[in-house]
């Protein structure tokens, strides 16, 4: 039936093709009505967007910030930043605007805001096109207060971008560049899961005294939607979250992959009978690491999962340091579920990216060792 | 602030409205006069351009009005504002006569035309030549100094005295200064003190940035003179957000930008030029063309005229000066941070002058340019003599007085030496501060980590140099 379905289906693309030409089937003209019909209509045969490898799990309304409002995380985002304007009555189009095309002038620009006290907060389109201003960054910001004996510092600067897989992204608007700023002291790195987190997070960035990259976690801007609080709280940087408690293995990871392990830690309670300790990270530089330990110390193993390649990654900072920290605790080796060593693919986006299944087989594996 | 009427285009005269634009194609056959008038090409280009374009000149894109007619043979394209031309050419860059070099003084340190004269009273002129001339010696000892062991690395400014001299006169003390590293004698001329500039060489416990860079990487927050880093160009953006952050204020402040030739070919100097001019920021742009980036002549580090060609390239006001005439230095810098602050837009002096010394310590300039070139420079063309003949000329100095302050400024700098040698290194636990505004547990512990070891190994660290 259904590969029926499908060579009919063919037939007919092929018979407008012929009749009026490729332009007027681009343009759906003199086609029979409802071709272009769901994917489903071709069956098994044809391709179709792939669904979230993801569900995001709300968190319950926060009751201690006064009036929520439902938001999503761009909303979120939103919302910190006109709390963040707000404090300065001094309105205008001068301080929301647009620059030249140039993230390494983007980022210098903001910086010698910041140096005169003012806040700058910038905005680089995807974490992918950071690296134009990767000097400015390592060699500059990071490095303002100590160069200078603190005589002169940009820690009112926060530079914020979207990170992450986002499902059709390919190798420049998927990437998750957390490790190469992990490796340089002076700046924060901090990466939130969610609209409440965002906010809270953001707002903390915003007025850290040094200089902060807030990575935004793009596929969960309108895929995320919680009950934020209207007026401006903050969530400590530096500080990683326990979402879950659990004691036989710590799954820690940040972004969007915490609702990867989430229903990992699920799978695992109905599967394998096996509590999982979930942690969202939260802050990548500088890290908790007392509270990751913490929690290898209570459970004996440990399992991280970023997006970003293996080789390199941020779970090999934290697998090290456990390692040093809690080896009479460790029950099995660390394990880490990651991208692989490769850009990142478009159309193979579902084989690249570290799945629920991945993460549940490498626990799996933990816990049998 | 935007939404009000924009001063800058309403100020200048037309010429340099025009010349701003312009600049590009009349540089193309002719000499650019950057000052009155459009001269012999001003009725042409008029003329080929209409008062359309000249309306034009003085809106924003966004506040144009379109008025689309199938009429209208003129362009449309929100690109550019000019006309359409029938004729294939090509503009020609113009390196064989290129933007002409203002100056004040010829050679000999006489005033050529009087009405540039600047007029400034002796005791200010006094300051420009000592300033010049204790850094020099400040230059020869600390040169020295590396020579012997003494501090690790050196730069000298010789040659270049009258650039830094010329435009730090021209400025407010609270202007904000972002250097590249040649810029010593701006810290001098807002007497920065000869203990810290020798704590900075020799890293001791006097060293307001404790310790932690090479030598002369100056800073003075009391100064406006933001610390130097050694990534070239990188200050030029920075110096820009800075001044749109003056502008924000209303703190009737510049930003001064200082960069080498060589500094000018990095993508922060094009982007920092850029963002500058489009987000109308009031800051100078002082480019240093001294002749080499270390051993790259300027023939290999660009093909066009200079830097200053390139200002009106970005919508930018630009001069070209004679670097070793301080007067020159002092007027075109004058002139540039009274209308930057005005009219919220950025200017670019380029200063030609010539880099006397090496690169570096660690530069043997023998090795790519001859002794006779290097000659002709100090012995006939340098701001130092040059403004010696002049203050003689008036009366202002002889050699009675030449002789008694090389006496005292050798003293001054030899005193100040003597000290900073004697003086301690600051203390270890200064690696691990500031990299934060507060310590991470993590450095804490490795902090602790360290003094665990020095306390066993210490013999084998040389801490008797450092305070405990």
């Amino acid at each position: 039936m259904a590969a029926v379905a499908a060579s009919a289906g063919w037939l007919l693309r092929l018979r407008a093709a012929g009749a009026d030409g490729p332009w007027r089937r681009l343009c759906g003209a003199g086609l029979p009505r409802g071709f272009l019909q769901s994917a489903s209509a071709y069956g098994a045969a044809a391709q179709r967007r792939q669904v979230a490898h993801f569900t995001f799990q709300p968190d319950p309304e926060p009751v201690e910030y006064g009036q929520t409002q439902k938001m999503n995380l761009f909303q979120a985002v939103t919302s910190a930043l006109d709390n963040s304007l707000a404090k300065d009555p001094t309105a205008g189009k001068d301080r929301v605007f647009n620059t030249p095309l140039c993230e390494q002038g983007i980022v210098g620009f903001g910086i010698g805001i910041a140096v005169t006290g003012a806040t700058a907060i910038a905005e680089i389109q995807f974490a992918d096109y950071i690296f134009p201003a990767f000097d400015q960054i390592v060699n500059e910001a990071a490095k303002y207060r100590y160069r200078s004996g603190d005589l002169f510092n940009c820690g009112s600067l926060t530079i914020r971008s979207p990170w992450g897989c986002v499902g059709h992204g390919a190798l420049y608007h998927s990437q998750s560049p957390e490790a190469f700023f992990a490796h340089c002291p002076g700046i924060k790195v901090v990466v939130p899961r969610s609209p409440f987190q965002a906010k809270g997070l953001l707002l903390s960035c915003i007025e850290d005294k040094n200089p902060c990259i807030f990575f935004e976690p793009k596929i969960l801007y309108r895929a995320a939607v919680e009950q934020v609080p209207v007026e401006p709280y903050n969530i400590p940087l530096s500080q990683a979250e326990v979402i879950r408690e659990g004691s036989d293995v710590t799954l820690v990871a940040w972004g969007t992959q915490v609702h990867v392990i989430r229903e990992v830690a699920a799978m695992a309670q109905e599967k394998l009978g096996v509590s999982c300790e979930v942690i969202d990270l939260r802050t990548i530089l500088p890290w908790d690491v007392d509270t990751v330990c913490k929690s290898v110390i209570k459970t004996g193993r440990l399992l991280v999962s970023h997006e970003a390649p293996l080789t390199g990654g941020f779970a090999s900072e934290i697998s090290s340091t456990v390692q040093e920290e809690c080896f009479l605790n460790l029950e099995a080796p660390i394990s880490r579920v990651c991208g692989y060593d490769t850009p990142f693919p478009h159309i193979f986006e579902p084989f690249y990216i570290p799945d629920k299944w991945k993460c549940y087989d490498a626990l799996r594996k933990m816990i049998n060792y | 602030m935007k939404g009000q009427p924009r001063s800058r285009r309403g100020e200048g005269r037309i010429s340099e409205g025009w010349s701003a634009k312009m600049a590009v194609a009349a540089a193309a056959a002719r000499v650019w006069r950057p000052s009155r008038g459009l001269g012999r090409a001003g009725l042409p280009l008029l003329r080929l351009l209409g008062a359309r374009g000249l309306a034009r000149s003085h809106t924003h894109r966004w506040q144009q009005q379109r008025h689309f007619s199938s009429l209208d043979d003129k362009p449309q394209f929100p690109g550019a504002s000019a006309e359409f031309i029938d004729k294939l050419e090509f503009i020609q860059p113009n390196v064989i006569s290129g933007i002409p070099i203002y100056r004040v003084m010829d050679r000999q340190g006489q005033i050529i035309n009087p009405s540039e004269d600047p007029h400034l009273p002796q005791e200010k002129v006094l300051k420009f030549y000592k300033s010049m001339t204790l850094l020099n010696t400040m230059d020869r000892i600390l040169y020295e100094s590396q020579r012997q062991g003494r501090i690790s690395f050196y730069m000298t400014n010789y040659g270049e005295e009258g650039t830094h001299v010329g435009s730090a006169a021209a400025l407010d003390d609270t202007d904000l200064v972002f250097g590249q590293y040649r810029e010593a004698g701006v810290l001098m001329y807002r007497d920065y003190p000869l203990e810290l500039f020798m704590a900075q060489c020799y890293g001791n416990v006097s060293d307001l940035g404790k310790g932690r860079q090479m030598p002369v990487h100056y800073g003075c927050r009391e100064r406006h003179f933001v610390t130097i880093s050694s990534p070239l160009a990188t200050q030029i953006p920075q110096a820009v957000g800075a001044a749109y952050a003056a502008k924000r204020a209303n703190a009737n402040r510049v930003v001064i930008c200082y960069f080498g030739e060589g500094a000018a070919s990095e993508g922060d100097a094009h982007a920092g030029f850029n963002f500058a001019a489009t987000l109308e920021c009031p800051i100078i742009f002082f480019c240093r063309n001294n002749g080499y980036a270390i051993s790259t002549p300027t023939s290999e580090q660009y093909r066009g005229d200079g830097i200053a060609a390139r200002g009106p390239g970005y919508g930018i006001l630009s001069i070209r000066v004679d670097g070793n005439d301080v007067f020159a230095v002092y007027n075109a810098t004058k002139e540039a941070r009274r209308r930057a602050v005005a009219e919220n837009q950025p200017f670019l002096i380029e200063a030609m002058t010539y880099r006397i010394g090496h690169h570096s310590t660690s530069d043997d300039s023998s090795a790519y340019r001859s002794v006779d070139e290097v000659n002709y420079w100090d012995k006939q063309d340098h701001p130092i003599s040059r403004l010696r003949h002049h203050l003689q000329s008036r009366g202002w100095w002889d050699d009675e007085q030449e002789k008694a302050w090389r006496k005292q400024s050798r003293k001054k700098v030899m005193e100040a030496f003597e000290q900073a040698e004697r003086k301690l290194k600051p203390n270890p636990n200064l690696i691990f501060s500031d990299v934060y505004q507060e310590m991470p547990a993590q450095l804490r512990k490795q902090q602790e980590s360290l003094a665990r070891h020095l306390q066993t190994y210490g013999e084998h660290y040389p801490l008797d140099h450092f305070e405990k």
